[in-house]
């Protein structure tokens, strides 16, 4: 009998807990939901957490494009990173040879979560100790400085000269 | 072992009552919940929610505007408008310092009183927000995508602009007045008890540019020696009119509590601006000579610029027929506020023991009729009864200022009794009264001064907070409460303290403002001239004394951060450049000795203040802003060698 009343209990209790939901309906997350998330997929470790999702066609090398993201990796990225060494960031004249992409991709779009959850952020956040910023760049010039990257990578040409 | 199954037996008997009470009447956390009277329930927004509306109070004294949001009453910003502000370095940096500038030079610091929004068709738009500074009169407007002062413009001419900003339908002007006349001539030297020979009265009329916003001082009228105390724009039919309160129509200009409350009655000004605005554009207006300051921050260099004008059109009512009207007003009337029709102009008459009202289809029947006591230069006064249509009677002692609900009722601030009185458009009974702690000045009702009011909330901006709070002094902050007047019977919600003296306060759905808002300056619009947009340009220039640092800032590093060849006696300009796209990401600066202060420096955006190092040394300048964990590490040093000093200008960051 006892068994049962517990049983009972429980259901009631449970459905007093669960009965009242957010009043405007909407999900929120908590500290709990995003521990859980922490477990990336297989594209994510490879290719990074962010607005890429899936692999880019993003064809070969193309110059004109390389040269758009010269500029542009003039103007957001210098502060902190050069070519050959390090700086405030990694040295990136080798990081196409490297990663994806996509990873690189994502890293310049989302980089507070791929600092927070990705193994490769956290790593590069042990070693150079700061997070990258956010630079508000589209996802077309993050395809511009990927180029601009693979024709140093490439070449050991610096367009910006 | 009976004894533990009773309890078990009383749990879940209670239980099962709490889960059928729950079936029966929903969950607390939802909308029944909200009719039981509960005003915590009514104020609380949860965490990571938004409020319902915007509220800007105007910070009195301070200069400032505040931006709260209802119905939590939690403050968003406090926006510097007329004052310099030791948080953002608004009115220290060399590029804002200019929307200080007036015909009297650099005025740290004024007291403002009323902002009112620009509006398209009566209704708040949320492009913009104008405020006044009182003392040194002046008008400013506020870009509500950026809360930021963008530009102020002088009244020329005026003592005291007080009856202001008040905003026409469709943003065609802003009014402004003379609160103390004064000689009209620019700097009249004439011996102060010459009141009646020699001092005037002005009406402003500052017209906005529909597209950009920008501010001109468009013509003045000139009017008798009176005081012009508030003033309120016509809606729907009488779109076309301005109204403003007069007081010490006895033309006292000493001890004027006694002086200036002689008269059983002075006047609401009715000006038809539209037929003025005819007048000035038939060439009926003189050109006068004038000495104001326009200042205007540039959309993308972010620097303000003032220009300076000489002068300003006059229109007299002599010269202006059918323009402009008295209606006897009973004792000194404070607030003049018109119902969201249109028809009804109600006067506070702050010594009166009534709240008149007056009709304005009965005004234009009365103008029609030349139904005038007299002329009093060139502006005919209507007689009181034909323009009158109620008089409240028993509205408590010391009413003031009167907002509506859009069903009917109107809503007056009472001071000295203070309370807040509702009464009947209809029946122009009084059906509610609360009270006010303490002494009220201003209410405000959600769109309550618009043709469409939002019947929900009502704001009581009070004088004194004695007893309210914790006490902290002598001087305590100025209070406010908030009411629910959804219901038939007026509620207190909340009681909290506020910034400076909000004299009044605009409410506006955040829907309008919140999409609008920007998170960035792009760097790539940034235009100031001493913007650094590439690292690799950042740099030091040596001008004859003058050096200029062209700095850049992102987490966690000044380029450059090492800068040696100062000497004493250099005027240095820091021009630093935030050369963060994130929101929210701010770096500050400051440097040791500074008298300048500091500044604050937005993503995107280039600031620059300046220092006159006296001593030589080593000075550390670092962020103020607390931007990322390497924040304590954001620092540098400036060299100062002494005059004639033969080090070499350099600079550098890390080993480049």
């Amino acid at each position: 009998m006892q068994q049962v009343i517990r049983i009972l209990l429980l259901l009631i209790i449970s459905l007093v807990y669960t009965g009242c939901g957010n009043g405007n309906g909407e999900e929120r997350e908590t500290a709990a939901a995003r521990d859980e998330a922490a477990e990336l997929t297989e594209f994510e470790l490879e290719h990074g957490i962010g607005p890429v999702t899936e692999r880019l066609d993003i064809g070969d090398l193309d110059v004109e494009r390389a040269r758009r993201g010269a500029d542009i990796f003039d103007r957001r990225c210098t502060a902190c990173h050069r070519m050959g060494r390090r700086f405030v960031g990694p040295p990136v004249g080798d990081v196409t040879e490297e990663r994806s992409p996509e990873f690189i991709i994502n890293f310049i779009l989302n980089p507070e979560e791929m600092t927070n959850r990705h193994p490769v952020g956290q790593e590069l956040l042990q070693e150079y100790m700061t997070i990258m910023p956010y630079q508000n760049v589209t996802k077309e010039q993050a395809i511009e400085i990927v180029d601009f990257l693979r024709y140093y990578a490439e070449t050991g040409e610096d367009l910006r000269d | 072992m009976a004894h533990k199954t009773t309890i078990w037996k009383i749990t879940s008997l209670l239980l099962g009552l709490g889960l059928l009470a729950m079936i029966m009447y929903g969950c607390p956390s939802q909308t029944g919940m909200l009719d039981t009277g509960d005003a915590a329930q009514r104020v609380y927004v949860a965490p990571g929610e938004y409020d319902e509306y915007y509220a800007f109070f105007s910070g009195g004294y301070s200069g400032q505007l505040s931006v709260w949001g209802l119905p939590s009453a939690r403050m968003f910003r406090n926006i510097p408008v007329f004052s310099q502000d030791p948080e953002s370095g608004y009115g220290y940096s060399e590029e804002t310092k200019p929307l200080l500038m007036t015909s009297y030079g650099f005025i740290p610091w004024d007291d403002s009183h009323h902002p009112d929004f620009s509006h398209t068709d009566g209704m708040p738009d949320g492009r913009w927000i104008f405020i006044n500074a009182n003392n040194t009169p002046r008008v400013a407007r506020i870009d509500l995508t950026t809360f930021e002062t963008v530009e102020t413009l002088e009244l020329p001419n005026t003592g005291g602009n007080h009856a202001s900003t008040f905003v026409t339908e469709n943003t065609e002007y802003i009014l402004g007045a003379t609160r103390f006349s004064i000689p009209y001539e620019m700097d009249k030297d004439v011996p102060i008890d010459s009141y009646k020979e020699n001092f005037d009265g002005s009406l402003s009329f500052i017209a906005v540019d529909p597209e950009s916003g920008e501010m001109s001082m468009d013509f003045q009228i000139i009017m008798p020696p009176y005081h012009y105390d508030l003033g309120r724009a016509g809606k729907g039919p009488s779109a076309d009119w301005a109204f403003f309160t007069t007081y010490n129509t006895e033309q006292a200009h000493t001890l004027l509590e006694i002086n200036a409350s002689e008269f059983d009655k002075d006047y609401v000004v009715a000006v038809n601006w539209r037929k003025a605005q005819e007048y000035v554009r038939e060439g009926r207006a003189r050109t006068v000579p004038a000495n104001y300051y326009h200042n205007l921050k540039g959309k993308n260099t972010g620097i303000a610029v003032s220009n300076v004008h000489d002068e300003v059109l006059l229109l007299d009512p002599e010269d202006a027929p059918g323009m402009i009207y008295f209606l006897p007003t009973p004792k000194s009337p404070h607030g003049v506020d018109i119902d969201p029709t249109g028809e009804y102009i109600v006067a506070g008459g702050k010594l009166a023991t009534v709240i008149p009202v007056h009709s304005f289809s009965r005004m234009l029947e009365a103008i029609d009729n030349e139904a005038f006591e007299e002329v009093i230069n060139g502006i005919p006064v209507l007689e009181y009864e034909a323009t009158i249509i109620g008089e409240v009677e028993n509205p408590g002692l010391g009413p003031l200022h009167t907002e509506f609900d859009g069903d009917g009722n109107a809503y007056t601030s009472v001071y000295i009794s203070s309370e807040i009185v509702k009464w009947s458009l209809e029946t122009f009974e009084v059906t509610d009264r609360i009270d006010a702690y303490y002494s009220i000045g201003h209410l405000m009702i959600t769109g309550g001064d618009t043709p469409n009011p939002d019947r929900k909330y009502m704001v009581g901006l009070t004088k004194t907070a004695r007893d309210r709070f914790l006490p902290t002094g002598p001087k305590q902050l100025h209070p406010a409460q908030l009411y629910d007047i959804s219901g038939d019977r007026m509620e207190l919600l909340l009681d909290f303290p506020t910034i400076g003296e909000p004299h009044y306060a605009q409410a506006i759905r955040a829907d309008k403002i919140r999409d609008n808002v920007k998170q960035i300056y792009d760097l790539d619009e940034n235009q100031h001239p001493h913007a650094v947009k590439r690292p690799r340009d950042a740099r030091v220039v040596r001008d004859g004394d003058v050096v200029r640092v062209y700095m850049t800032n992102i987490r966690s590093h000044f380029t450059p951060d090492n800068i040696e060849g100062i000497r004493v006696g250099d005027t240095v300009y820091f021009h630093l450049t935030n050369i963060e796209q994130d929101w929210d990401m701010v770096h500050g600066f400051a440097i040791k000795g500074a008298n300048s202060g500091e500044v604050l420096i937005a993503p995107g955006e280039t600031k620059t203040i300046v220092w006159h190092p006296q001593r030589t040394g080593i000075f550390p300048f670092y962020c103020t802003a607390f931007c990322s964990a390497l924040h304590q590490e954001m620092q540098g040093y400036v060299r100062v060698s002494p005059v004639g000093s033969d080090v070499s200008l350099s600079w550098r960051t890390g080993d480049e």
